[in-house]
C-alpha cells in the first residue's frame, strides 16, 4: 500500500509544480503591462511611464505559489476529508443545538441594542462616533436595503439590478420636500416610502412581461435613467452639486439636534455638546427601521400575498394556472421592496445632510444585490451576516493604519476597498454559490417545522 | 443636410466601436446564456493595453510609422484581453457552470468591480491623455471626414468579415454554433465544449480590445471607469439587434451610435445616455427578441 501512495503523492507534487509554473506564466502575461508598467503624468502634464518589476514579481509569485498550494496541499486535504466523512457513514445530525445557536436572534438583538452604549463606554463620547456611525449605521443601512431587495429578489424571484433608484427616490423626496415644504423627518419618512412604492409600481408595470436577464437589464436601465435625470434636471436637483443642508431628524419633534435650538437634546439632559448623541439616536432609528422590515417580511411570508410571491418564484406558469394574479403579485413585490428602499433613502438623506447623484450609481445596486445573493437569497439572517462581512469588512480597511508600517507610508488601504469587495464577491460565490446560510425555513409545512437546504428553493425566472 | 450627413458619419464611427463590443456580449450570451458584466471592463483593459504600448513604443522608437504603431497596439491589446478573459472564464465562470443562475451573474459583477478597481489602483484614478495619433482630415464639400474615422470603420469592417468567416466557415465556428444550439448534444458528438466556450471568450475579448484601442485613438484619453457606460451601451446594442445574433450586434451597434450622435445634434447632449437607456427599455418591453433575434419559447 505504501509504494503506490508514495507514487501518487510525488505525482501530485509534479502536477502541483507544473500547475504553479503555468499559473505564474499566465500571471506574468496578465500583469506585465498593467502592474509592470506604471503610467503617470510628469511636470509638463505629459504621460510617461516607468517600470515596477518588483511589484510584478510579487504578483507572479503570489499567483504561482497560490496555485501550487491549491493543487498540491489544499485540494488533496479537502478531498481526503470528504472521503473520510463518506467512509465513516455517519451524518452528523445533532438535534441538540448549542445555547448560542438556539437563542441567536435574541442575543443579536440585545447586542445591537447595547452596541452604542458599549462603544460610548469603551471609547468615550467622541471616540464612539466612528464605531456607531461608520460601522453601526453604515452596516444597518445596507442590511435594510438588502432586506428590502430580498422581498423582490429572494421572495418573488424578480431580478432587480436598479434597486438603488428607489433609494434615490426616497433620499431626494426627503431632501426636496423638507427644503420646500418644511416638513419634518417623521412626516416625510412614510411619504418617501409611499413615493418610492409608487415608483416601484410605475417602473414595475412595463416590465411585467419580462423575465430573467432581460428584467435585470431593464431595471438596470431604469436605475441609470433616474440617476441621469437627477444629474441633468438641475433646476430641481442642482445636478451633480447635490442638495446640502438637509434638516436633521428630531426625537419626534420634542427634542432637536440643532445646536442653536432651545430644546437641544444634550442640553435638555444636561450632557455636553456633541454630535455623537445624534448618531446614537440615528442608530436606534435605523435599527427600528430594519426590525420593521424584518417583521413585515416575516409576517408577509405567512400571508396569501407572501405565499403568492414564493409560488411565483418557484414556477410562474403553475402560478398562473392556479389562478394567482401574477400582475398584482409582481407589482406588490416591486412596491413593497421599493417602499423599504424609500425609507432607507430618506434615512440616508437625514443622516448625511447631503445627497447627490454620486451616491446612487449602479455599483450601489450591485453591492446590495451581492449582499442578498451572498447571504443566501430569502434568508434574513444570512443577508444580515453578509452585510456585516462585506460592508463591515470594507469599512475595516479604513481603520488599518498599521498596514502603512508594512507597506510604507504611501500605502492607502481605502483604495483597495472596492477591489477587495469585488474579489470577495467572486470568491464567496465560488465556494458558497447558495450563500452564507444554506438553509431555508419554509412557512408551509406538513407536521413539524424543518429547515430545508437552500438548493430546494428556486431562484425564479423573472 | 451637410450637418445631418456629418452627424451620420460621426454616428457610424461610434457605432462601429459599440458593435465590436456588442459582439462579445452577444456571443457569450448565445453560447452560455450569461450576461458577461465584465465585458465592458475588458474593453477598458484593451484601451489601457494600447495606451501603455503606445507610451513604450514612442519612447523607444521616436519616429515609428503610425500604421505600425497602431498595428502593434491592436495586436498586444488583443493578446492581453484575450488572456484576461480566458483566465476570468476559467477562474470565475467555469466552476459555476450548471450551478444556479444568479451565481455567474454575481461573479461577473464582482469581476467587473475588480477589474476597474485593479486599473484604478495600479494605474491611478486620473484621466490618461495621449497625443493625437492620426490628425489628417478630408473635406468633401462642407463635410469633414477624419482619417481616424476611416480607420475605425475600415478596421471594424475587416474584423467583422474575418469574424464572420471564422464563425460560418471553419470547424471552430461550427463547434461554436453547435454548442450554442445544444451544449449536451454537441458534447456527445465530440465537440470539446469547454474549449469552445474558452475560445468564444477569447474572441469576444480580442474584438473588445480592438474597440478599446479605437476608442483611445478616437477620444485620445483613457480612464479606469470607461468600461461601464460603453459596456452598457454595447449591451443595449446587442439586445437591440437581437441577442445571440452576430449581424444583429453590429446592426444594433450602428443604430445606437447613430441615435446617440443624432440625439446630441438635434436635441440635448445632456440626455443622450437617457435616450440610449429608454431605447433599451422600449426594445426589451415591446420586442424582447430584438431586430434579428430568434423568439424564445416559454417551456413548462
Amino acid at each position: 500500500m505504501a509504494a503506490p501512495s508514495e507514487n501518487t503523492s510525488s505525482g501530485l507534487m509534479v502536477k502541483a509544480v507544473r500547475e504553479g509554473i503555468f499559473a505564474g506564466v499566465i500571471a506574468l502575461g496578465m500583469f506585465i503591462l498593467y502592474v509592470g508598467i506604471e503610467t503617470y503624468q510628469d511636470i509638463d502634464n505629459r504621460l510617461v511611464w516607468r517600470t515596477r518589476w518588483g511589484l510584478l514579481a510579487i504578483f507572479v509569485a503570489v499567483a504561482a505559489i497560490g496555485r501550487f498550494l491549491m493543487v498540491g496541499v489544499i485540494k488533496p486535504h479537502l478531498d481526503r476529508r470528504k472521503l473520510a466523512k463518506a467512509k465513516s457513514g455517519i451524518l452528523e445530525i445533532s438535534e441538540e443545538k448549542s445555547f448560542f445557536h438556539r437563542h441567536f436572534l435574541k442575543i443579536a438583538l440585545i447586542a445591537l441594542l447595547l452596541y452604542p452604549m458599549a462603544s460610548v463606554w469603551l471609547f468615550g463620547t467622541q471616540g464612539s462616533l466612528k464605531y456607531v456611525d461608520n460601522f453601526g449605521i453604515q452596516i444597518l443601512i445596507y442590511v435594510m436595503l438588502a432586506w428590502g431587495l430580498n422581498i423582490v429578489v429572494g421572495l418573488a424571484g424578480l431580478l432587480d439590478l436598479g434597486y438603488v433608484a428607489f433609494y434615490a427616490v426616497g433620499a431626494y423626496s426627503y431632501a426636496l420636500l423638507s427644503a420646500h415644504l418644511g416638513l419634518s423627518f417623521w412626516v416625510l419618512l412614510p411619504l418617501a416610502g409611499i413615493l418610492a412604492a409608487l415608483w416601484g409600481v410605475i417602473l414595475g408595470f412595463p416590465v411585467l412581461r419580462l423575465r430573467g436577464d432581460y428584467l435585470a437589464i431593464v431595471t438596470l436601465a431604469f436605475g441609470e435613467i433616474i440617476r441621469l435625470v437627477l444629474i441633468n434636471w438641475t433646476d430641481v436637483t442642482r445636478g451633480t452639486f447635490g442638495i446640502s443642508g438637509i434638516k436633521k431628524a428630531s426625537v419626534f419633534g420634542i427634542w432637536s439636534f440643532d445646536v442653536g435650538s432651545p430644546n437641544y437634546f444634550p442640553k435638555a439632559f444636561g450632557l455636553a455638546t456633541s454630535s455623537a448623541y445624534y448618531k446614537i439616536f440615528l442608530f436606534y432609528v435605523i435599527l427600528a427601521l430594519c426590525l420593521l422590515t424584518a417583521y413585515v417580511t416575516i409576517r408577509l411570508r405567512r400571508m396569501p400575498i407572501g405565499r403568492a410571491w414564493e409560488a411565483l418564484r418557484e414556477d410562474e406558469i403553475a402560478c398562473r394556472s392556479l389562478g394567482i394574479n401574477t400582475v398584482t403579485t409582481k407589482l406588490t413585490a416591486f412596491a413593497t421592496g421599493a417602499m423599504f428602499g424609500g425609507f432607507a433613502g430618506s434615512f440616508f438623506a437625514t443622516r448625511q445632510g447631503f445627497v447627490s447623484p454620486e451616491s446612487f450609481v449602479f455599483l450601489e445596486s450591485a453591492v446590495i444585490l451581492a449582499i442578498v445573493v451572498l447571504g443566501g437569497m430569502g434568508s434574513l439572517t444570512g443577508i444580515a451576516i453578509a452585510a456585516v462581512v462585506m460592508v463591515g469588512g470594507t469599512e475595516l480597511l479604513r481603520e488599518m493604519a498599521f498596514l502603512k508600517l508594512v507597506f510604507g507610508p504611501d500605502f492607502t488601504p481605502e483604495l483597495y476597498r472596492m477591489l477587495l469587495f469585488g474579489l470577495a464577491m467572486v470568491i464567496v460565490m465560488l465556494f458558497k454559490p447558495r450563500g452564507f446560510v444554506g438553509t431555508r425555513e419554509p412557512t408551509a409545512f406538513l407536521k413539524e417545522r424543518k429547515v430545508v437546504s437552500g438548493s430546494f428553493t428556486k431562484e425564479g425566472h423573472g | 443636410m451637410e450637418y445631418f450627413i456629418q452627424q451620420l458619419i460621426n454616428g457610424l464611427t461610434l457605432g462601429s466601436i459599440y458593435g465590436l463590443v456588442a459582439i462579445g456580449y452577444t456571443m457569450v450570451y448565445g453560447i452560455i446564456g450569461m450576461i458577461n458584466f465584465a465585458h465592458g471592463d475588458i474593453f477598458m483593459l484593451g484601451g489601457f493595453a494600447a495606451l501603455i504600448v503606445f507610451l513604450i513604443l514612442t519612447s523607444f522608437f521616436a519616429g515609428i510609422p503610425v500604421a505600425l504603431l497602431l498595428l502593434v497596439m491592436l495586436i498586444v491589446g488583443m493578446l492581453m484581453t484575450g488572456l484576461w478573459n480566458w483566465t476570468i472564464e476559467r477562474v470565475a465562470y467555469r466552476p459555476l457552470r450548471g450551478s444556479f443562475r444568479l451565481a455567474p451573474l454575481i461573479t461577473a459583477i464582482g469581476m467587473s468591480i475588480t477589474l476597474s478597481n485593479f486599473i484604478q489602483v495600479t494605474q491611478g484614478p486620473r484621466n490618461k491623455p495621449i497625443p493625437q495619433l492620426v490628425t489628417d482630415v478630408y473635406h468633401i464639400g462642407a463635410i469633414t471626414i477624419s482619417l481616424k474615422q476611416l480607420i475605425i470603420v475600415a478596421v471594424t469592417s475587416a474584423l467583422l468579415f474575418a469574424f464572420w468567416y471564422i464563425v460560418n466557415k471553419t470547424p471552430l465556428g461550427r463547434a461554436q454554433r453547435a454548442t450554442e444550439q445544444d451544449r449536451k448534444m454537441a458534447a456527445l458528438l465530440g465537440v470539446d465544449v469547454d474549449r469552445t466556450i474558452s475560445v468564444t471568450f477569447v474572441m469576444g475579448a480580442a474584438l473588445a480590445a480592438v474597440a478599446g484601442s479605437m476608442y483611445l485613438m478616437y477620444y485620445g484619453v483613457s480612464n479606469f471607469n470607461d468600461g461601464f457606460i460603453p459596456g452598457v451601451k454595447a449591451f443595449t446594442a446587442a439586445v437591440l439587434g437581437g441577442i445571440g445574433s452576430l449581424p444583429g450586434a453590429v446592426l444594433g451597434g450602428l443604430m445606437i451610435g447613430l441615435i446617440e450622435s443624432l440625439w446630441s445634434a438635434y436635441f440635448t447632449i445632456a440626455y443622450k445616455d437617457v435616450a440610449t437607456f429608454v431605447i433599451l427599455a422600449f426594445v426589451l418591453i415591446f420586442k424582447p427578441t430584438g431586430i434579428l433575434g430568434r423568439p424564445e419559447v416559454e417551456k413548462v
